[in-house]
């Protein structure tokens, strides 16, 4: 229905000035400045590139950059759909709170939750002072990068899948459950695979985000070269050479990996979505 | 007899009582390690020299040109991705034409993209060494490390919020009220402003909200593109990260106090329109 009105030639006016404004602001906000990025790095040359990536200290940035992000978004995964599961399907007191508590992360502005999180973990800090007899040292190491990338990704899987958990029918649980499956079971086998793609379409935003992250990372990681050095710190840091090559190359391979990630969880997706049509 | 089957009923859609206590008492631990700790943190940190002190903090001279700059940049990059946000809405949801899906994507483009990368970007385009900056330069237009720079980085990271909000809402709208309107002999931007307008303002406003939000609190794209020159374009986050550097403690959890403060409005205002006019709210926001 609502197909065949998008197909048939629309009486309404306008187009040509909401078409050139939309393309407009979006040419000069997003796509020139990224055109320009990737412009850049075809006048240096793929060789050259190469070369300037190729250093060690941006490849332990790079790999800390996305394993960080990789731990942290798995850690949102598993807790965010226990999370959404209990604000829909539980009560107890506080709930509606903690549900608008959840978006925290995307209303506190980054550098904010960086320097409150340094203010928590570091040696004297609240958290700090009970885990550093234990010997767990969380700021200035690379786990306070996790603990960052946590706070700011939590909110990612529990969006995408509360909707889906609300709109699930209860007549299937039965269903499975007078068929002789354990609670677990059932929770394993007929809830979990319906609410695989909108988990993984959390995970993807929660990972993306975390990989380019910089406000909330760079107060908490003590920015160490090697250790615990940030990809997209060390783009700050070539860009405060006027290193620009440098810079730009840096930049490139970031998007490219996170690219690269972006269409394998997609793929991871479409699998997904096949398998729910088969089950 | 309804009523013993009820129980039984409920009880193979849920997990034993037990389990459910402590999923839930872990769940909460969790929340306030994770979310509250942080928050009561940048309260507890601004505070701890005392209230005075930390009001000295928004006296100095540094401290309120970073709060009127990030006030002025708010409120021109905000209007501008709502104008955007409407435009792009109004086309995509109105109109057909090829390559939707793929401008979607490209709407989309800003948030898989870091706020570095994308301030690099905008340096490279605007900055001295490119052929457009030198033009700018030629012409004493100053776009990197200086205001303009820091509206563009603001609207770069902010930009999907509106158009993400409204497209949704005005798909389910679908296009028939505005047709009638048409039909009744109203003007194009008097089919907008009664019709369309009424319909979709709660979702702008939301849209607005998130989107000021993101703005206000922006960092890494204007840290790039400012320059952080001292009293000229250090936004407040730009200007907490100086305090504190500076080892000014007080000083940094004071403003970041004031920007946690403008979280809390924003997701109480947040949640009240969730509350209140969830019917009218993109599908996938109501809960």
């Amino acid at each position: 229905m609502r197909a065949s009105i998008l197909r048939s030639p629309s009486p309404l006016p306008g187009f040509g000035l909401s078409f050139g404004i939309m393309m407009a602001i979006l040419s000069i906000v997003v796509l020139l400045p990224i055109g320009a990025l990737l412009g850049r790095g075809l006048m240096i040359g793929p060789a050259d590139l190469w070369d300037m990536v190729n250093s060690r200290r941006i490849w332990s940035a790079l790999s800390l950059s996305f394993r960080a992000a990789l731990i942290a978004s798995l850690f949102n995964l598993a807790f965010g759909l226990i999370l959404a599961w209990v604000l829909v399907r539980y009560r107890f007191w506080g709930r509606k709170l903690v549900d608008a508590a959840v978006d925290l992360p995307f209303a506190l502005p980054t550098a904010v939750a960086g320097i409150a999180l340094t203010a928590l973990y570091a040696p004297n800090g609240v958290f700090g002072q009970v885990l550093a007899p234990l010997g767990i040292k969380v700021a200035y190491t690379e786990l306070g990068i996790w603990m960052a990338l946590i706070f700011i990704g939590l909110p990612f899987v529990v969006r995408t899948v509360q909707p889906v958990i609300e709109e699930l029918e209860r007549e299937v649980e039965e269903v499975s459950a007078t068929l002789g499956a354990r609670r677990a079971y059932t929770l394993r086998r007929v809830v979990l695979p319906t609410l695989a793609p909108a988990a993984l379409t959390g995970f993807a935003l929660a990972l993306a985000r975390s990989v380019g992250e910089y406000g909330s990372v760079i107060f908490i990681a003590g920015n160490i070269p090697n250790l615990t050095e940030i990809a997209p710190l060390l783009i700050v840091i070539r860009l405060e050479e006027y290193n620009y090559d440098a810079a730009a190359a840096i930049g490139i391979a970031m998007l490219l990996i996170s690219f690269a990630m972006l269409l394998a969880i997609n793929l991871v997706q479409i699998w997904s979505r096949r398998r729910i049509g088969l089950v | 007899m309804s009523d013993i089957t009820l129980i039984r009923a409920e009880s193979v859609t849920t997990e034993p009582r037990l389990v459910r206590g402590v999923v839930i008492a872990t769940v909460l631990a969790l929340i306030a390690v994770l979310l509250f700790a942080p928050l009561i943190a940048v309260f507890a940190e601004a505070l701890r020299q005392g209230w005075a002190a930390s009001l000295e903090a928004f006296a100095s001279a540094d401290a309120q040109s970073a709060i009127r700059l990030t006030l002025i940049v708010a409120a021109i990059a905000v209007p501008l991705n709502a104008v955007f946000g409407i435009a792009a809405a109004w086309a995509i949801t109105k109109f057909d034409f090829r390559g939707k899906a793929f401008l979607i994507t490209l709407i989309d483009l800003p948030f898989s993209v870091s706020p570095v990368v994308a301030g690099l970007a905008l340096v490279l385009l605007f900055g001295v060494n490119s052929s457009l900056g030198a033009w700018l330069v030629a012409n004493d237009l100053k776009i990197v490390f200086a205001f303009p720079g820091i509206v563009l980085a603001t609207m770069f990271v902010t930009f999907p919020f509106v158009a993400r909000e409204l497209i949704p809402v005005m798909i389910e709208q679908g296009r028939a009220e505005e047709e009638v309107a048409l039909t009744l002999g109203a003007s194009g931007w008097r089919v907008f402003f009664t019709v369309t307008l009424p319909n979709i303002r709660w979702a702008l406003l939301y849209g607005v909200l998130l989107c000021n939000a993101r703005a206000m609190g922006e960092f890494g794209a204007v840290a790039v593109i400012s320059g952080k020159i001292r009293g000229e374009t250090t936004t407040m986050p730009i200007m907490i990260e100086m305090f504190y550097n500076e080892y000014l403690s007080v000083a940094a959890f004071s403003l970041a106090a004031l920007l946690a403060l403008l979280a809390l409005v924003t997701l109480t205002l947040k949640s009240a329109l969730e509350w209140r006019h969830a019917d009218l709210l993109a599908a996938t926001r109501r809960h």
